[in-house]
């Protein structure tokens, strides 16, 4: 019998696979993982405790800067938080642009973990396709308010710019370009044979699992969980629109691929019904008091942002300033699934998982 | 130039043949620069991207510039690696993939060993390079390069054998390992007599293990850059990387070469009409068409895992690959005797 030895492996903090600075300690009985610990904290910030000595308008960046793939639903939820505390009025077409902006991200945010995902799994094409497609969305988030990435737009009361003249156009033309190049992407990799082996039945688990460890978004719904704030806690304009909420059945990571595919789908399914119904004029900020001070109490509100349940739990003891401020990261429950899953899979299904699972380690760390 | 082989050894003659090896390594090493501003211009263009078009005209030094990166750069060795065995890998990996070029004929007239066992030859020395995968992998110290020269062993068991049956089907068709007279049995006039159409089962499982034996997307499980991130070499630095990458190249050129030879009809014109156009321009043309392929495949295809790599190698291409054997000497047996 040779002497063998479980083998110690850092993966992480800096891995090209671990999309940013999170390590996991596996260790390896060959290819095997038999235990792995997740470590995290590289990028903490400290965004909650800052938060405490700004005022509300000023933690908007901050917010900007957690899950930045997807900062617009950021600026939303604490922007809606406030709103909510303070029973403000927004206007119709603030709402329309926030909405608008909202699920372009969604788009531009799954467009990411798209072609990331797929590089992940060893094709380096789709990556480029999907950051082509994001371009799009990327400057046309720029032409609204000058930023690719953190956006800054939203405020308490209503939006920073109104829409550029023919901006409203160019989102129209947007739709059916993404339709055409999503069954590109179908073509292209949902077909395709080493794909489908690489993750079906891949970091599988049940529903019932899944509500225990608090997943949600994509890693929620591939259960078959119907489970969708827009649908079903209805913020913003969303009760205004059609749109299916796409779930799996088997819970694996082909399940949440094919989910976040279809959310693509049915962004643009909202897109195009919001473009229509877009009023023509309008003021994009509503009274708002000059200093912005909620009445002292506490809110937690919850939208669905393109990795699951945000929420922002705001205390407030009627000052500029919040007492208290938390953000419920979707990413951050997500990931607690991992270790769980990790056990028995090889070092090649680590990264299938983790890439599943859809981090962004800014908002894990906050 | 295979006559100078054949004549006794004097220093004359010794002094000739090395002159023509080192020829040889030239060309070779073009082949490499130039295959490589090929690979980047092929997939950038398949990317959306415009390729290398900085240094030199329409970029064609850019490989010649990384070279000299690569030459410039800080030779380092881990303190803690075993510092013999990684200094022999980059080397041991070179060797192999230059000597199995000797056994190739690139026309009737330009070859430079006619070995009556080249098929043989080449099978047993390209394997050697592996074993430098390993060695290089375990003298890193460093366990992402363990891995990664651990799954290269597991690959190579897995993708020789289905490799070396798949082209028993193309002997047992010429009767002979030698790959000359193979080019000259496949002469016909017309493209139909190449082994590719005969032999199509055997074609599709060699080019499989072959891409599988060049650690190419999407067998390029030992250097899985977003697992492993480079494998076996990660810790290699400088010149003795490059004599990695340059053995994965020149594998890159001695199997395009090998496939055009067994299958494509060699420096054969695909019509009789064509022939006036001379046989090392066709095989120029395939050869590149295989090149290629070869980076056709890389940009569009995903990594398989290392267990589905093995089922692939041991449960499919290789009883495929037997049965092939199995149908071709039947056939030869019953219509051709």
């Amino acid at each position: 019998m040779i002497r063998t030895e479980e083998l110690l492996l850092n993966v992480g903090p800096q891995h090209p696979s671990t999309h940013g600075v999170f390590r996991i300690v596996v260790k390896l009985d060959g290819e095997v993982i038999t235990e792995a610990t997740p470590v995290m904290g590289y990028l903490h910030r400290g965004t909650e405790k800052i938060a405490e000595s700004l005022n509300f308008t000023q933690i908007i960046p901050y917010t900007d800067r957690m899950d930045y793939v997807s900062a617009m639903t950021n600026n939303y939820v604490l922007v809606h938080a406030v709103e909510t505390m303070m029973g403000l009025e927004v206007p119709l077409r603030a709402e329309f642009l926030r909405l608008i902006v909202m699920e372009l991200q969604r788009v531009a945010s799954h467009l990411v973990w798209w072609g990331t995902y797929l590089l992940d799994i060893g094709a380096m094409s789709p990556f480029l396709y999907a950051f082509r497609d994001r371009e799009t969305i990327i400057n046309l988030f720029n032409e609204l308010c000058g930023a690719r990435l953190t956006y800054n737009y939203m405020r308490v009361g209503g939006v920073k710019w109104d829409a550029p003249p023919g901006w409203i156009d160019k989102v129209r033309e947007f739709i059916p370009y993404m339709e055409k190049k999503l069954q590109e992407y179908d073509k292209l990799v949902t077909g395709n044979e080493i794909f489908l082996a690489r993750i079906k039945g891949v970091g599988r688990y049940d529903a019932a699992t899944a509500i225990d460890y608090g997943l949600s978004g994509a890693n929620l719904r591939c259960t078959g969980v119907r489970w969708d704030l827009r649908k079903d806690e209805p913020y913003s304009l969303y009760d205004r629109f059609e749109f299916d909420v796409p779930v799996g059945s088997s819970g694996d990571c082909y399940d949440r691929y094919r989910v976040r595919l279809e959310e693509i789908r049915q962004s643009l399914r909202i897109l195009r019904q919001a473009v229509e119904q877009f009023p023509q004029d309008g003021e994009t900020m509503g009274k708002v008091p000059r200093v912005i001070r909620p009445p002292a109490g506490e809110t937690y509100v919850r939208i669905e942002s393109p990795r699951g349940e945000i929420g922002c739990h705001i205390v407030s003891k009627g000052k500029a300033e919040p007492y208290r401020l938390k953000f419920r990261r979707p990413s951050f429950v997500n990931l607690q699934i991992l270790p769980k899953l990790l056990v028995g899979e090889t070092m090649t299904n680590l990264i299938t998982i983790l890439g599943g699972i859809d981090i962004v380690v800014g908002e894990v760390d906050a | 130039m295979g006559a100078w082989l054949d004549e006794p050894l004097s220093w004359g003659n010794a002094l000739v043949l090395f002159l023509w090896a080192a020829v040889f390594l030239l060309i070779v090493l073009g082949f490499v620069t130039y295959a490589i501003y090929y690979e980047r211009k092929v997939i950038g263009w398949m990317q959306l991207r415009v390729g290398p078009n900085r240094v030199g005209p329409l970029g064609l030094l850019q490989t010649v510039a990384d070279i000299f990166k690569l030459l410039i750069k800080e030779d380092t060795i881990p303190r803690k690696a075993d510092r013999l065995l990684f200094i022999l890998a980059p080397a041991l990996a070179f060797i192999p993939s230059f000597a199995v070029l000797a056994v190739i004929p690139y026309s009737e007239k330009l070859y430079f060993a006619d070995l009556n066992v080249g098929l043989l030859y080449y099978a047993a020395l390209s394997g050697i390079t592996t074993l430098a995968i390993v060695l290089g992998g375990w003298a890193s110290n460093n366990k992402y390069a363990l891995l990664g020269g651990m799954r290269s062993a597991a690959q190579m068991i897995s993708y020789e054998v289905p490799l070396v049956i798949s082209i028993v089907g193309v002997i047992l068709l010429s009767g002979s390992l030698n790959l000359k007279d193979i080019v000259t049995a496949q002469d016909g006039g017309w493209f139909w007599h190449w082994n590719l159409f005969p032999q199509i089962i055997g074609f599709v499982v060699f080019f499989i293990a072959a891409v599988s034996e060049l650690n190419r997307t999407p067998f390029d499980l030992p250097e899985a850059e977003s697992e492993l991130i480079a494998g076996y070499h990660v810790e290699y630095s400088g010149f003795r990387f490059a004599f990695f990458m340059l053995a994965e190249y020149v594998y890159v050129y001695a199997i395009a070469a090998l496939t055009t030879v067994l299958f494509l009809g060699g420096w054969h014109a695909p019509a009789p009409f064509l022939d006036f156009v001379p046989g090392i321009i066709w095989f120029l043309l395939k050869f590149a068409f295989v090149v290629f392929s070869l980076f056709w495949i890389r940009a569009t295809f995903p990594r398989v895992r290392i267990d589905q790599l093995m089922s692939l190698g041991w449960k499919v291409l290789l009883p495929v690959a037997i049965a092939n054997v199995f149908l071709t000497a039947l056939w030869l047996e019953l219509f051709v005797k």
